[in-house]
């Protein structure tokens, strides 16, 4: 056994304790995970605390229907503007993974062209919450205070959404680098796991929003 | 399509050019791995100093002046700040962590080289935000290492200023840099391995250090919320740890927020810290105690298990803390219970040291001592730590200098101790140059006896209700006069053993030019970082090939081999019976 080369096609056990490798995948892949896992950690202790500060809190916390909604066509409609924004975002979840199929068919035509869609669906998310901060702001919801309520909720809004934000935009950056190398045939001799990383990052994000949106908005 | 592993497609590494390539904007770990050791030691240094301070300030109160009483506070803040996390979680994660893992494991380099060398390079900025807030109006943050709400933001409190900034600040950029350096270490460790190094082969120095990156970077992200709220509440003035605050009559703008939650994640990442320090130094004295001893260590597995097992208790033993910030007492039996059941592989790591020194042939070279006296030192700290742990006598015990003396025990001295023994280990591999034996000698007797001095008294005068955090104790009833005399002794016998330091650094340097070629392998041990071509390695550590690995890290001693060790790279030949 000590000098096989091949890892038995065994259980996960010997998988796991094998040489070289514990997962079959690319470094780059491997560690994007464990970092997504302490990504994971960050995101769950903003949520445990913001779940925190709203028990503790004294004052009454804003009903987050009224606070979210927009006024369309002389009706106002609870939480619009977040629905169409969750959409937007899971829609780009769904072009990042069409992406991920064409990288690895090679077809850099058309991974690109799904990976512009993909930041460009990102990048109308974000612009949608600066819609959506700068209408707040405007009713005079600020980190310190609202007329709503309970000052905490104005700081957790900004907090987390602004931390999501971020990691959306960083994001579209990531999509907007990996996009212009496919492009460019960058990839061409490492193979295009690249993509899927960038993938799994993308896809992360989406799904943090996922619970943002059913603590937050839902709750 | 068959999947080959990418340590065997040869690694592309950036070759240094030029001086400034070499040493400054380096790339190859082992150099990374120093520059973190020599920054880590510096600001060490000035932690050291600051506990001299304030060693001269307890022992002779009223005759020195080194420290103003409303500095006092800063000084212990920073002191033990810079020391948990600046110092030792650097040192051994970013320091040894660099140097041991790619070597140990087999490969060329850690797995992204240039984020590798980014680590360093944001960890030293963090260390200079740190270093800078001892300059800034108002001087560094007093609110105590645990940085507690509301008084850390409040005004009165020194460095309410700015120094309480600075701070954060810091803490998330270190944060920053120890992620970059973490997913390296643990992807190295997981993905990078060379031929035939199986997880279950891997020395336990690796086990170790990898267990607390993981650990760091499932608990730093606590502490990483913690800074951004607290950021918040100072500089935005939102109410996350901040209630109704009261301050001569005047109200502050905060409401509604919860100081305890400040606390909760504070310690979410602090109990995991104090792993992140000590399963580092349980593997690194694992290794240094079976090669000097040249006996396997005992229950291998079960230390590896025991590692695993701590990591993983760790993250829920954090209330343990806070058994004074008042909580259900049924919160506390809870945690109490699992702090106590974290003694059970403690103490396994323990006997497996103690049994692998059992009829070993033991050399007492300057590493063995510094290991050996880990043992004694971790084994007085942590069963302190058995006290500590029960509600009904943390409780009593906890504001007294009785915590101070535990602590010290098991995360100072001992985590210390296990640096000082692994630099006289890997010092030979990394400069190609022995250590001086005689001066070696003197630091190891000086400190280790030194802090037993020390900090012996300071639990018995904890259980006499001495009181921490305070500037002089003046004169009370309950504190009989031997007290001050004790504490004059415990000065004394800490500024001989941060004297005896220097001599440590001085041995550093002089031995680089007085002492002996070491040649590859001066301790005859088998682990793969003894076995590279050349001494110090060069870059990319190996020659064309990497090595491969036939065996375990200890295979010392073995029956029928003709010498008393066999280095995991060594074929296996019929005169050693077995792979």
């Amino acid at each position: 056994m000590a000098n096989s080369n091949e890892a038995s096609a065994g259980t996960l056990v010997e998988d796991w304790s094998g040489d070289k490798e514990t997962f079959r995948v690319h470094w780059g892949k491997a560690m994007m995970w464990i970092f997504l896992l302490s990504d994971t950690f960050i995101f769950t202790s903003f949520l445990t605390s913001y779940m925190h500060v709203r028990m503790s809190t004294a004052e009454p916390w804003p009903n987050a229907s009224e606070v979210f909604a927009l006024t369309m066509f002389g009706q106002s409609i609870p939480l619009i503007l977040i629905a169409i924004m969750t959409f937007v975002l899971i829609t780009s979840s769904g072009t990042m993974a069409l992406a991920v199929n064409y990288g690895y068919r090679r077809d850099r035509k058309k991974t690109a062209t799904l990976l512009v869609i993909t930041a460009l669906l990102g990048a109308t998310f974000v612009g949608m919450q600066a819609f959506e901060w700068s209408k707040l702001i405007a009713e005079g919801v600020r980190p310190w205070g609202n007329p709503m309520g309970a000052a905490q909720f104005g700081s957790c809004f900004f907090m987390i959404t602004g931390f999501h934000g971020g990691h959306v935009t960083g994001g579209v950056i990531y999509l907007a680098y990996v996009a212009t190398g496919v492009i460019n045939g960058r990839y061409e001799e490492k193979g295009y796991d690249i993509v899927e990383i960038c993938g799994l990052y993308w896809h992360f994000v989406d799904l943090v929003w996922v619970f943002i949106f059913a603590f937050f908005y839902l709750w | 399509m068959a999947h080959v592993a990418l340590a065997d497609k040869g690694q592309e590494l950036s070759h240094p050019h030029s001086w400034i390539t070499q040493y400054v904007w380096s790339q190859d770990h082992k150099v990374i791995g120093i520059q973190y050791m020599v920054v880590a030691t510096l600001v060490g240094l000035l932690a050291l100093v600051m506990s001299g301070m304030m060693r001269l300030q307890l022992g002779f109160p009223g005759t020195f002046t080194l420290i103003e009483p409303n500095e006092y506070y800063q000084f212990v803040t920073m002191h033990g700040m810079i020391m948990v996390v600046f110092m030792l979680t650097a040192f051994f994660l970013g320091g040894f962590g660099n140097i041991l893992i790619p070597l140990m494991c087999g490969a060329r380099d850690m797995v992204f080289p240039y984020m590798n060398m980014l680590s360093f390079w944001v960890y030293l900025l963090s260390v200079i935000i740190l270093v800078a807030s001892l300059f800034v109006p108002g001087g560094a943050t007093g609110a105590g290492w645990t940085l507690y709400p509301p008084q850390a933001i409040t005004p009165g409190t020194p460095g309410a200023d700015w120094g309480i900034l600075l701070m954060l600040i810091s803490l998330a950029v270190f944060i920053v840099a120890f992620t970059m350096g973490g997913l390296n270490y643990l992807t190295t460790a997981l993905q990078a391995r060379t031929r035939g190094m199986t997880l279950m082969r891997l020395p336990l120095s690796v086990w170790g250090i990898v267990m607390a990156t993981i650990l760091g970077l499932l608990a730093f992200p606590a502490l990483f919320v913690a800074a951004i709220m607290m950021t918040l509440d100072n500089v935005l003035g939102t109410s996350f740890f901040m209630p109704a605050v009261n301050i001569l009559g005047e109200q502050l703008e905060h409401d509604g927020g919860s100081p305890i939650l400040f606390q909760h994640l504070f310690w979410f990442f602090g109990h995991p810290e104090v792993y992140i320090v000590a399963l580092p130094m349980f593997g690194i004295a694992s290794d240094l105690i079976s090669t000097h001893a040249r006996k396997n260590i005992f229950g291998y597995r079960m230390m590896v298990w025991a590692i695993v097992a701590i990591g993983g208790l760790s993250f829920v033993v954090w209330a343990h803390h806070m058994y004074v910030s008042g909580m259900n007492p049924y919160f506390g039996f809870l945690f109490a219970t699992t702090t106590l059941i974290i003694a059970v592989p403690t103490a396994l790591k323990v006997y497996n040291w103690v049994l692998t020194l059992w009829e070993g042939d033991i050399h007492l070279n300057v590493p063995m001592l510094f290991a050996i006296g880990f043992i004694f030192t971790f084994i007085h700290g942590g069963i302190t730590g058995l006290f500590l742990g029960n509600v009904a006598v943390d409780v009593p015990l906890s504001d007294t200098y009785f915590v101070i003396g535990h602590f010290h025990m098991v995360m100072g001295v001992s985590p210390f101790l296990v640096v000082f023994g692994g630099l006289y280990h890997w010092y030979p591999k990394l400069t190609g140059r022995m250590m001086n034996v005689t001066l070696g000698k003197i630091h190891f007797w000086l400190t280790f006896l030194g802090t037993y001095a020390i900090y012996l008294p300071m639990h018995y005068i904890g259980i006499l209700g001495v009181p921490r955090r305070y500037y002089a104790n003046g004169v009370t009833d309950f504190m009989p006069e031997s007290v001050a005399t004790i504490n004059s002794s415990i000065t004394i016998a800490a500024l001989i053993v941060g004297g005896a330091q220097f001599i440590f650094i001085y041995n550093l340097i002089a031995s680089l030019f007085k002492e002996k070629d070491a040649g590859g392998n001066p301790w005859n041990a088998t682990t793969l970082e003894w076995q590279t071509p050349d001494t110090p390695p060069k870059h990319g550590n190996w020659d064309d090939e990497l090595p491969v690995v036939y065996r375990w890290a200890y295979a010392y001693s073995v029956p029928g081999a003709d010498k008393d060790f066999i280095p995991q790279n060594e074929p296996p030949s019929d005169k050693t019976g077995k792979e």
